[in-house]
């Protein structure tokens, strides 16, 4: 077991060096810099040369690299170009809002969706399984951003349920109030991303329930006389919930990059939305640190679907 | 009295079509079969594939839903779910599989498998339970570090007595086994078949063995059915069976027993083509119009077979002439 884990992890090292090198070069073949519109439009173009001179912009890209390499591993991801502060701080107090949003849209997207998936695969066929897959259908094909903007409309404006924007209210008393209307925030569109957001593990859970269902193992297990309540806990649940767990670590990972939509609808102060900024604004430090960020997030998410697998299934792990 | 008397049974498939998906045909898989098991014996359904056998084993388990027809076990139908339940049936009444890995949950280790029809059906704490899990793997033939490992490391040979030590776990007054060894080679096949006969000599189980292979039937069986089309075509005593074959359906079957001995393979060829030319020639003889086998007629106390009237009666006719 710490063996297959210890593996994952080494093998995980190249692959974050060829990520890092690929997210360097892909942020500098933007085109534009980050200096020409932002400092005045009648800027003498010899000033931008020289502030392009200063921080290294004209220097060959290995050695751009190298030295973001070596600031990297001192913790220092550079100055945001947009915000004049260090970048870790930036994107730490951003992430934090995000983490939240996203950990509680997970949570709830899988409280909807496993006995949805349970429910329509033990009635299959039937009128409430019917019901279920056309609600998925529907979700899916429904593009998130206008979900998001309906239901800012309908709950946040018409029914005024909902605040609208920000992460937290400015007027909130610190300690449980400021909590509290955090997650005030944060439940609008938390829920509409765990309502249309189930597609996957409803389909996936309910066609590996009727997988198991019909197995021989199940088959067995009724002429044991195991009773049918003990027959789905047992035997069907644990076994279908393999692809769900394998899926567990893609998905934390899909609504970090899911969160694009709904922070820049929400103008939630998160990840998602200072990403969308600063590429308008060719803030190359933000971007790289950022898109890194996301890359070895996706990593750790695979690296964790694995170590779920293993701990789920006994015959996949490697000696 | 028997301990279990299958009466009448039949099991259709309904086919649902259309734009309405009404029920527009049905395939009869059984269609009307019954025979008594008696206590400690072991009772032969033989019959090709898609002659159901199986759909009959199953029923008997309760894991099919009957058309119609009865059961009996201890003065009850077990077809209805509540006299299942009331009896504690699959306490009884226990089942092997054919595919061996399969029937096996692949998450699920050894101890957890055998164990789970003694926590259905017994109270007992982890020591006992361990104790009587050990136990059955003893029985068997299997180590004690068997029970921690997971149905894919063991051979198929050895799954198969995890089945049977499974199937053994409760006391069970019946195990059905369907096609137990079809999926094994021979040195194994004779393993398992001989680890079912000595538990069945210590605890006094009976067996529905279904096999499609006359031979390891005649090695298990006392009484013998044979299996058709969904209908019984002829029912008796393994010598009956063997040595006095009335079916043209039963003669096919053992004309189809490869001879082992190099020099009667002519002889051999020669009866099988024999067989089948009659087969071909009188086939309508022997089934009915729709293709279906005739009722059992009683021939002999043991010896039942589905033929028209007529011909049964020359058959009475030439035995008595004979004796």
């Amino acid at each position: 077991m710490w063996k297959t884990i210890l593996r994952r992890i080494l093998i995980m090292i190249p692959e974050i060096i060829i990520l890092s090198i690929l997210v360097f070069l892909l942020a500098k073949a933007m085109p534009g810099d980050p200096f020409t519109g932002s400092i005045n439009p009648k800027a003498d173009p010899a000033q931008i040369h020289h502030l392009m001179k200063i921080n290294g912009l004209y220097d060959p890209w290995y050695q751009q690299y190298w030295n973001w390499v070596v600031h990297l591993f001192h913790g220092n991801l550079g100055n945001s170009y947009q915000y004049q502060e260090p970048v870790t701080r930036l994107i730490s107090g951003r992430a934090v809002n995000t983490l939240w949003l996203a950990l509680f849209t997970t949570v709830l997207t899988y409280c909807f969706a496993l006995p949805m998936g349970m429910y329509a695969a033990k009635h299959e066929g039937k009128l409430p399984d019917s019901i279920i897959r056309i609600y998925t259908y529907v979700t899916y094909c429904i593009p998130f951003f206008v979900i998001l903007v309906i239901g800012i409309w309908i709950f946040g404006y018409v029914l005024g349920w909902f605040p609208t924007t920000g992460s937290v209210s400015s007027t909130a008393n610190p300690g449980f109030p400021t909590i509290a209307s955090r997650l005030y925030h944060i439940l609008l569109p938390g829920i509409l991303g765990a309502l249309f957001g189930t597609v996957n593990i409803v389909q996936y859970l309910r066609s590996e329930v009727i997988d198991a269902k019909g197995s021989d193992y199940v088959r067995t297990a009724r002429s044991k006389g195991v009773p049918e309540k003990d027959i789905y806990r047992h035997h069907i649940f644990r076994n279908s919930l393999l692809p769900i767990a394998a899926f567990a670590g893609y998905s934390i990972t899909g609504l970090l990059n899911g969160s694009l939509f709904t922070e820049t609808v929400f103008s939630y102060p998160g990840m998602g939305l200072l990403f969308i900024n600063s590429i308008s604004y060719r803030d190359y430090t933000v971007i790289t640190a950022l898109v890194l960020i996301y890359g070895i997030l996706n990593l750790l998410g695979t690296l964790l679907s694995d170590i779920i697998l293993s701990i789920v299934d006994p015959r996949i792990r490697i000696q | 009295m028997s301990l279990i008397e299958i009466n009448d049974l039949k099991v259709h498939y309904p086919i649902r079509s259309g734009f309405w998906n009404r029920i527009t045909y049905s395939v009869k898989a059984v269609d009307g079969i019954s025979f008594n098991i008696e206590a400690g014996e072991t009772y032969g359904l033989v019959g090709e594939s898609g002659s159901g056998k199986s759909t009959t084993g199953k029923s008997v388990v309760g894991l099919e839903k009957i058309t119609s027809g009865s059961i009996m076990y201890k003065g009850k139908d077990i077809t209805k779910k509540s006299n299942r339940k009331e009896l504690d049936y699959n306490h009884d009444v226990q089942m092997i599989f054919q595919d061996s890995l399969s029937s096996l949950n692949p998450r699920k280790r050894i101890e957890d498998i055998i164990a789970e029809p003694l926590r259905n059906f017994e109270k007992l704490d982890a020591n006992e339970e361990k104790l009587r899990v050990l136990q059955l793997l003893d029985i068997v033939g299997l180590d004690a570090d068997a029970l921690y490992k997971y149905p894919h490391q063991f051979s198929g040979g050895q799954r198969q007595r995890i089945g049977v030590a499974r199937a053994v776990a409760t006391n069970p007054k019946l195990i059905i086994a369907d096609e137990p060894v079809s999926a094994l080679d021979l040195s194994v096949q004779a393993q398992v078949l001989n680890f079912m006969k000595k538990i069945q000599r210590e605890f006094g189980i009976s067996y529905l063995f279904i096999s499609h292979d006359l031979g390891v039937v005649r090695h298990m069986c006392n009484n013998i059915a044979i299996m058709n089309r969904g209908r019984l075509v002829e029912i008796g005593t393994r010598d009956d069976i063997y040595n006095h074959p009335l079916h043209i359906y039963t003669k096919r079957l053992l004309a189809a027993i490869p001879e082992t001995n190099v020099n009667h393979r002519q002889e051999h060829r020669e009866q099988r083509l024999e067989v089948e030319k009659i087969y071909q020639e009188q086939q309508d003889k022997y089934y009915d119009k729709d293709g279906k086998a005739y009722p059992l007629v009683q021939i002999s106390p043991t010896h039942s077979v589905a033929l028209p009237e007529d011909l049964v009666e020359k058959i009475k006719h030439e035995g008595e002439v004979k004796a």
